[in-house]
């Protein structure tokens, strides 16, 4: 394209320039992400002798999938322009849901699966609806409800079971066959992998083309980027918000699917501080704080950096004392260059 | 902002998911496992003689832990032996332990059970104690910090004698290279048994945190572990949970190494009987909570201070196959 055209095309309308699909790559949010995460692949293929093995691979791809299910639906929220804090636990509620239910009825365990998913899916409505009905910021909303499943993650399991772990359920009919939906090991050319990568992969594609593809989409931008003229024009805020928070909700859910039949017993305990890593994901692939800008393939792709350093790390042999300073250092480099990536390619959007 | 209509379920749709919800509760019961396969063990204790006492216990335990709550049992069956009242709160914050202790100095209760956790945080509320004539019990960690904080006795296990006992039992079954999971960084009881364990291993034992609040990421980080270095044959985890996903990555990774473990549940005794966790090393809560409500008693009831100045060692018990079906019914009940 030659130097005239490019000038008299932009003196028409700056909008209508033609731009190289270089330049247009490098505009995409998950642009920075891709390059920060191709930077530390290739730090620690140098570094560590065992991580370029396809068995470790897949080990990294397990790690970032467990942490990349929930930053896909975080990611969506974030662009919307909202946090969910209490993605963390509600992982862990949805898994002691499906497993006390389950137990305490002796029911085959779908039941509880299923039960699992209305009821995680009713707190996901429950955050959306306290966000819209009262209009506190998200953040005091969903802390609230952080800390009050938290507390009765606890409450009811002791109350429940006596103990402050859900019982093993292995031996439950059905068991094997949810576990073959959530938690199986597949065997790629030689390679274990486990399914939670393909459910991954699935739900980074679907967000994407609601993203990309649907009116949803434009939406959920929309309420991220401007919510005064987004229902000045039309769009349902409340409706798209709420069905963020529902979103989230159901990643939960399969997440705690996941953690049950992989673990067949889950401490009451668990998952809290996790809702800041998912955040942290979205965030490293490019998902503003302040929400209107972001994708979901590059919060897979944060999960991705996230997963490769922290395993990164064992398969280098470094000192595990320093374990965290090495993580947020490889963080804030993979951060560095997609800030330095969309600082460049900013004058071309 | 105004309030968005039809955002709830309507009542049609709700009353279909109720019948759904039900038909699915009566139609999917589970043949095998549950709660009704559960024996029920009944264990009750007659109410113990003596005036009632109230007893305060404050910990440093983490919401959720199932160490605390078998500690909790011991406490609170003695409690119930010796007509006790007890009195439990815990915060992991080492400040808001201190004010925890002092709330419970202001009821005036009889007696004070302590962990010493973060022993200089506790140190000036300890004193008020003293002062105000409050007998103080410690338990768990601070065995070296107890009497000079003005505990009279303290019940707990040595984590570096428990190390020690842990690191001969791994080199008893054969393992030659070691990995020590860390599940909380930074906690220096962890730290202890690792370093004990490495100290009676004889071969080479490396550390491995992971993080403990999240089950698949300690999974991924064994099994990274163990491709890192195929020569491992021996994996120590510090709590009975991270044992269980510890065995999953050596079935994963096809490597031969042996698995023991600190501490204990009802999920580990199978696995022990099963061979697939070797050993475990219980310091036996239980009695941590036990015998100090029971000290406090008897100081009371008869002037009794038991360990003549020194801790009590309610551990390490080392658990293996052999006793594992011994215990089964106790860890069941959720009190081993």
């Amino acid at each position: 394209m030659s130097q005239a055209v490019l000038k008299s095309a932009a003196a028409a309308d700056e909008r209508l320039a033609r731009r190289s699909p270089l330049r247009r790559l490098a505009g995409r949010p998950e642009f920075g992400a891709l390059l920060g995460a191709a930077v530390l692949f290739a730090f620690f293929s140098v570094v560590a002798d065992a991580f370029l093995r396809a068995s470790s691979f897949s080990t990294v791809l397990y790690a970032a999938s467990t942490f990349g299910i929930m930053a896909v639906s975080v990611a969506l929220l974030m662009i919307g322009g909202e946090f969910d804090l209490s993605a963390g636990v509600m992982v862990t509620t949805g898994a002691l849901v499906a497993a006390l239910v389950s137990y305490q009825l002796t029911l085959n365990v779908w039941v509880g699966v299923v039960i699992s998913l209305v009821v995680t899916l009713g707190l996901g409505l429950l955050n959306g609806l306290l966000y819209v009905r009262t209009g506190l910021p998200s953040f005091i909303v969903t802390l609230g409800t952080f800390l009050m499943l938290a507390g009765a993650n606890l409450g009811v399991t002791k109350l429940v079971t006596g103990n402050v772990a859900s019982d093993s359920i292995r031996d439950m009919d059905g068991f094997d066959a949810a576990r073959a939906v959530f938690a199986a090991d597949l065997d790629v050319g030689g390679v274990r992998v486990n399914v939670t990568v393909l459910w991954w992969l699935l739900f980074v594609a679907v967000a994407t083309w609601i993203l990309l593809r649907t009116r949803t989409g434009n939406w959920i931008f929309a309420c991220g980027g401007a919510p005064g003229s987004a229902r000045a024009v039309g769009v349902p805020v409340a409706r798209v918000k709420v069905g963020l928070f529902m979103g989230v909700a159901f990643t939960a859910w399969f997440s705690g699917m996941h953690l049950l039949f992989a673990y067949s017993s889950v401490q009451s305990g668990e998952g809290v501080g996790n809702e800041f890593y998912y955040i942290i994901c979205a965030v490293i692939g490019g998902c503003l704080l302040t929400g209107g800008y972001g994708s979901a393939i590059g919060a897979a792709i944060g999960a991705f950096i996230f997963g490769m350093t922290s395993k990164g790390i064992v398969y280098a042999e470094w000192n595990p004392d320093w374990f965290k300073f090495f993580l947020g250092a490889m963080l804030l480099l993979a951060t560095v260059v997609n800030l330095v990536v969309r600082r460049r390619a900013e004058p071309s959007r | 902002m105004k309030p968005m209509k039809g955002a709830g379920p309507r009542p049609a749709v709700a009353m279909t998911a109720t019948i759904m919800a039900t038909a699915l509760v009566l139609g999917g019961c589970s043949g095998s496992g549950g709660k009704k396969a559960e024996e029920e063990a009944a264990s009750g204790a007659a109410p113990g003689a003596g005036p009632r006492l109230k007893v305060a216990m404050v910990t440093h335990s983490g919401p959720g832990d199932t160490f605390w709550d078998i500690v909790q049992k011991g406490a609170r069956a003695a409690a119930t032996k010796d007509n006790v009242e007890l009195l439990y709160s815990a915060d992991p914050d080492g400040g808001k332990q201190a004010q925890l202790v002092q709330t419970a100095i202001d009821q005036k209760v009889d007696g004070i059970i302590v962990t010493l956790a973060k022993p200089d945080a506790m140190r000036d509320v300890l004193a008020k104690a003293t002062a105000a004539k409050i007998p103080v019990v410690s338990i768990n960690s601070g065995a070296a910090e107890s009497a000079r904080l003005g505990a009279l006795v303290h019940f707990g296990q040595d984590e570096t004698v428990a190390g020690e006992a842990a690191g001969e039992q791994l080199k008893k079954i054969g393992a030659t290279k070691a990995v020590c999971v860390v599940h909380e960084q930074g906690n220096v009881g962890l730290e202890d048994r690792c370093a004990g364990a490495k100290k009676t291993f004889g071969g080479p034992m490396e550390n491995l945190f992971v993080q403990g609040t999240n089950m698949p990421q300690v999974k991924s980080s064994i099994t990274a572990k163990l491709q890192t270095d195929s020569g491992i044959d021996g994996i120590l985890t510090l709590g009975a949970p991270f044992a269980a996903t510890a065995v999953d990555s050596v079935k994963e990774t096809g490597s031969d190494a042996k698995v023991g473990t600190f501490d204990m549940n009802k999920e580990l005794i199978a696995s022990l009987r099963d061979g697939s966790i070797q050993f475990a090393v219980d310091q036996q809560p239980y009695l941590q909570g036990y015998l100090a409500v029971d000290e406090l008693w008897l100081l009371k009831n008869n002037g009794n201070v038991v360990g003549g100045g020194r801790p009590v060692l309610t551990g390490p018990a080392i658990v293996t196959k052999d006793d594992a079906g011994t215990i089964a019914p106790f860890a069941d009940r959720g009190t081993r």
